[in-house]
Formats: C-alpha cells, structure tokens, sequence
C-alpha cells in the first residue's frame, strides 16, 4: 500500500519499501534538494523537516511513519522564502559554504514559534544542528534579529 | 450543677489541647546576624563544603532554569501543589546571609526557618538530619562563602489546606526521625560512610523509595523505586531489575561518567545526580557505590545465569535482526521504525556502531523498567549532555512520531529487548511525558520573556 501524505501543503505518494527515510522520497522522488544528507544518523540536522509542524531528521524517519501527516521542508517554509528567519539570514549573511543552512532555518523557526524571544542560551540549547564552517556565532545573532523582526513593536 | 462542672472539664480540656497543639506547632525565631564575611570562613572547610554540596545536589533544586546558582525560585511540582526552591544564597533580605550557624543546622535537622516556619519536606531534612555536626559546618561555610543574590523565592502555590505550615508540625511528629546515622560495627568504614552520605547527604530515598499518601517514604518499602519529576527511579534494593546485575565498580562508573556499558545513561534528575558526582570527591562517590551494591546483595545463581544467557545471545539475535530488515521482511510498524531510526546507532551492523558500548537495548534500564516513562522520555527528548545541551549524543524523536506510532515503537522494543510483560498504558504514559516536557519548555520560555523585559527596563 502507497503512503499517502502532504508536502509543502501538495499531496504526496509514495510506493516503495516502508523503512525508505523520508530524506530520500522527498530529494529523489519529489526533487527537492533544500533539505540535505549530512550524517545519516540525525545527529548533524543538515536534513531537518518539519513533520505536522514540528522539526524532525528526516534521514531516520522511516516514510511509513509519515503516512497522513504534513511535511514542510525549506521550500514551503514560507511564501516567497520570507520568513522572518530567512530574511535575517540574508540581512547578516550567515551562511558560509550553506550545507547546514536549510536545516538552521528550520530549526530556528520551530525555536522562535515556540519561544519567541529565546536568550543565548536557549538558542545554544536548542539549536543542536551542527555546522562544519562554525557560522554558530552569526546563527544566534540571526536568530536574535528575527525574534525582533517577527514583532517590530517591541524593537 | 452537673452540666456546668462538665462544661468547665471540657473547656479545660479544650484550652490544654489548643496549648499543647500551640506548644507542638510553635517554634522559635533564632535571632538575625550581619552576613559574616567570607573570609570569616576557613578555606579548607569552604573546599570540603563545596564536595558535600556536590553530594547533596544543593545547586539542583536551588538554580532555576537559567538562573543564578543557589538563588533559588525552582518550580518544583508536588502532588499536592507547586512549591519554589529558596534562595540559599548569603543575601541578607532574599537568601540566608541573617542565619546564623544554629538557624541553619536547625532547618537542615529539623525543618524550620530561622524565624521558626515550618518548611516543607520537599527540602529533605528527613536525610539531612544525618548529618554529622562536621558536615554541616563545612556546608554552612560553603554558602556562606556564594556570591550573595537578591532575588525573591515566589510563594508556594499549593492545595488547600497544604498552604497552612502549622500543619507540618504533624508531618513532622509522623515521619520525622531525628537524629544522626549511627555507625553499624559490622560493617567497614567505606560501608558505613557511603550508607551515612546514601541515607544522610545523598538523600537517594527521595526518589528511589516509593511515597504514601502524605508525600512521606515509605520505610517498609525503602529503596523499592519511586518517580521523580516524571522519570522511573529504580529499585536500589535486591528488587532491581538491571538485566545485568550491578555492581560496585558499575555503580561507580555510572554515578561518576553518567553512563555504563552495561546498563546505559542517566536521563531527568538523575543526569544532574551524575553531573555533580564527576566533581565530588572519589572517595565519596567511592562509598556511595559500595554501599547501594551492598543494598542490592549479591545476584542469585538464577538471576547470573540469565545475564550470561542474555549476552550469549545478544550477537545472534542482533544478526537475526539484520538479515530479517535485509531481506525486506519487517512488516510491523514498530518494526520499520527501529530498522530506519534506530538500528542506525544501536546494532553493531550499522552505519553508525556503537561506540559506547551498552547501546544495545537489551541492556537499558529503561527497556526492562516496569513502566515505559524512561524510555519514551529519552525517544521524545534525546540524550544532550547537561553542560553542552547543543550536542546531540541521541536525537530527539519528538516530531518524528505521532503518539500511536511511539507505541508501536516502544511495545516492539520492549518484546524484541526484554523479557518483561507489555507496558500498561502506553498512550497515557506517552501524554503525560509529552505534557511534561512541554511544561518544562513553557516554563523556560517564560523565564526567558521575563528576563528579556528585565533588561529593557
């Protein structure tokens, strides 16, 4: 039996062996490549996915633990890539060779939902992705000028 | 006539009653000191202090989440309500710093303030009452000597009638057994001293020892296991279910690196238990491991011959696994999910082997524990080091699983890992650790609003 679920808000299908990781069906058989194979063992977050609205590493999630249910990856992060998150990103130039990036923006929006003005340390806890160009120092500052660009009032 | 001299018996009665109750229920105020000056303090008995409030977990309960260290304001949820740590630190308004040594060995024997409130047995002055007179002046001069802070311990926020104090004086005459450890001449020196810190300092029973109705041990049951802050807290008695029976040198590994190869991580409170230990003296660490393998007693012939089997049989069984996922068998979803999210780090066949030995999960406290809160903890939240949380030593599992599918996963766990009987309520038990982790995130996001409002002021 196919699995049957929604990426970025489209139907999606797929029929294959059950434990494919929902990495591979979305790179391979939907062609979106935002999200990356980094470790294979969701220990880096290179992959990070939002499942029903919540970050997951989408290399060691089998695809049938996906069947029903919302997946939103970079692309579908927000219209026209505008998320608070995003345009920080690009204000402070954080990306360095940008591998890691995608899964960092991922993280840092599901952060900044659930908590939105996170000190250094929340941030340092939570952003648990790693980055082999070490850019940690200009994601807090990013994260930090998002939670002020989501609510401008407080600025 | 006879009506009157039977109203004044009783009105006598009555007045000696409330007097006695009065006399039960009042204790003095110890009179205020300037805060002493920390080179008042010997610095040798400041360094002593130190290791004993590692022991003792002191910096646990006092720090809230982010806060500074001793200053207290910990939410600490009870079933009768939720009570907030104090600050333990030498401010003079907010902490300690008025408290003489007297005030302070008095709350930690006996459970009053220096202005003579009660306070509540969720500070565990029924283990601290041990304490040898040594020991507590080493403490007293190790908080003394913090940085003082001030900042306000919020009210207790409990049930009524919980929120009246005098009724800890009944508490008290109930369950308070004053006095210190007495030393048992049968047994050695490191036997005796690791039961003073285990019973005293250590206070291990407030979460290994199962609870009544009153938030009190249960002393005919000690050391059975218990809860704590939603985590299963094994048995340290010869009930334990270890698949692979502890030892002393095992014991000690744990309490001192936080995980050991045969039986796996700390996880909850007991990740903070560890934390401190790396840093408290070897000796007492040491102690504290005889003493529980003594608790424990040697394993039966019977319990030993089922470790040997289970780890003649772990490599096989491992292969097994290995050519079912190969040949594209796995049918069952909890199946699925261990081949693809799990297998990957926790079979000696994987991308990632085990590097840490003890990740096979037959050999996981958690997995042979008699309710599944340890385990589904660890799958929802992962494993981050306490001193360097952005480091992942096991992802997080939160948003990759729905609730049914974590039951899938853990009841296929438990019959693949254990040979323990199904988990009862494995949804409840997967609401309430979701509920509890979320809490704690809310709790953190609070503080962290706050503090930012603090800053803009």
């Amino acid at each position: 039996m196919p699995v049957t679920f929604s990426v970025n808000q489209q139907p999606a299908q797929f029929d294959g062996p059950p434990d494919v990781p929902l990495l591979w069906v979305v790179r391979e058989q939907l062609g979106l490549t935002g999200s990356k194979f980094g470790c294979g063992i969701g220990a880096c977050g290179a992959c990070t996915m939002h499942i029903d609205g919540v970050p997951a590493r989408s290399c060691i999630v089998p695809i049938a633990a996906v069947e029903g249910r919302q997946v939103t990856t970079i692309e579908g992060l927000a219209p026209n890539a505008d998320h608070p998150v995003q345009r920080a990103w690009r204000e402070l130039d954080v990306p360095q060779c940008g591998y890691c990036q995608s899964g960092m923006i991922m993280m840092a929006a599901h952060l900044l939902k659930q908590n939105p003005s996170p000190s250094d340390r929340d941030i340092d806890a939570a952003m648990t992705n790693l980055c082999r160009c070490a850019t940690y120092v200009r994601i807090r500052k990013a994260i930090h000028r998002a939670s002020q660009m989501a609510k401008p009032d407080r600025r | 006539m006879r009506a009157r001299s039977i109203a004044l018996t009783l009105a006598v009665a009555a007045a000696a009653a409330v007097a006695v109750a009065g006399a039960l229920m009042w204790r003095p105020a110890i009179a205020p000191i300037a805060p002493p000056a920390a080179s008042s303090f010997d610095a040798q008995l400041v360094a002593r202090g130190r290791e004993l409030a590692l022991v003792g977990d002191c910096n646990v309960c006092h720090t809230r989440p982010g806060g500074a260290a001793f200053a207290g304001g910990r939410a600490i949820p009870t079933p009768f309500g939720t009570l907030y740590s104090s600050n333990i630190t030498p401010d003079a308004q907010n902490g300690i710093g008025a408290w003489s040594e007297a005030a302070f060995i008095r709350v930690m024997r006996a459970g009053v303030r220096r202005d003579g409130q009660f306070i509540y047995p969720a500070h565990p002055y029924d283990h601290f009452t041990r304490l040898t007179d040594a020991d507590l002046a080493a403490l007293y001069a190790y908080v003394m000597t913090r940085s003082a802070v001030a900042s306000a311990t919020p009210a207790p926020a409990l049930d009524f009638p919980f929120g009246i104090r005098a009724l800890l004086a009944g508490w008290d005459l109930l369950f308070l057994n004053q006095g210190p450890y007495r030393n048992d001449p049968t047994q050695s020196i490191e036997w005796n001293e690791g039961a003073y810190l285990v019973h005293g300092l250590g206070h291990c029973g407030a979460c290994h020892t199962p609870r009544n109705a009153l938030g009190a041990e249960d002393e005919s049951r000690a050391f059975a296991g218990g809860v704590a802050e939603g985590w299963y807290a094994p048995p340290l008695n010869q009930t334990s279910p270890a698949p692979i029976p502890w030892t002393q040198a095992s014991l000690f590994n744990y309490l001192r690196t936080g995980h050991d190869a045969a039986h796996g991580v700390t996880g909850g409170p007991m990740a903070d238990v560890a934390r401190n230990l790396a840093d408290a003296r070897e000796e007492d660490v040491q102690a504290i491991a005889t003493y529980v393998s003594m608790l424990m007693g040697e394993p039966s012939e019977q319990r030993d011959g089922k470790a040997r089997a289970l780890i003649a049989r772990i490599e096989r069984q491992s292969d097994e696994r290995r050519r079912a996922i190969a040949a594209g068998r796995v049918t069952d979803l909890g199946e699925i999910i261990y081949a693809t999210s799990c297998a990957q780090c926790h079979e000696p066949w994987s991308s990632n082997p085990p590097q840490h030995a003890g990740r096979n999960l037959a050999l996981q406290s958690a997995v042979s524990a008699p309710d599944a809160f340890n385990l589904i903890h660890t799958i929802l939240a992962g494993i981050h080091p306490l001193d360097n949380p952005s480091r992942t030593v096991m992802p997080d599992f939160a948003g990759a699983f729905t609730d049914a599918q974590l039951a899938d996963l853990a009841r296929y766990v438990r019959r693949t890992f254990s040979d323990q009987p199904a988990w009862e309520d494995l949804p409840g038990t997967i609401r309430a650790v979701r509920a509890g982790i979320a809490a704690q995130a809310r709790q953190r996001a609070s503080i962290a609003t706050s503090s930012d409002q603090g800053r803009g002021k």
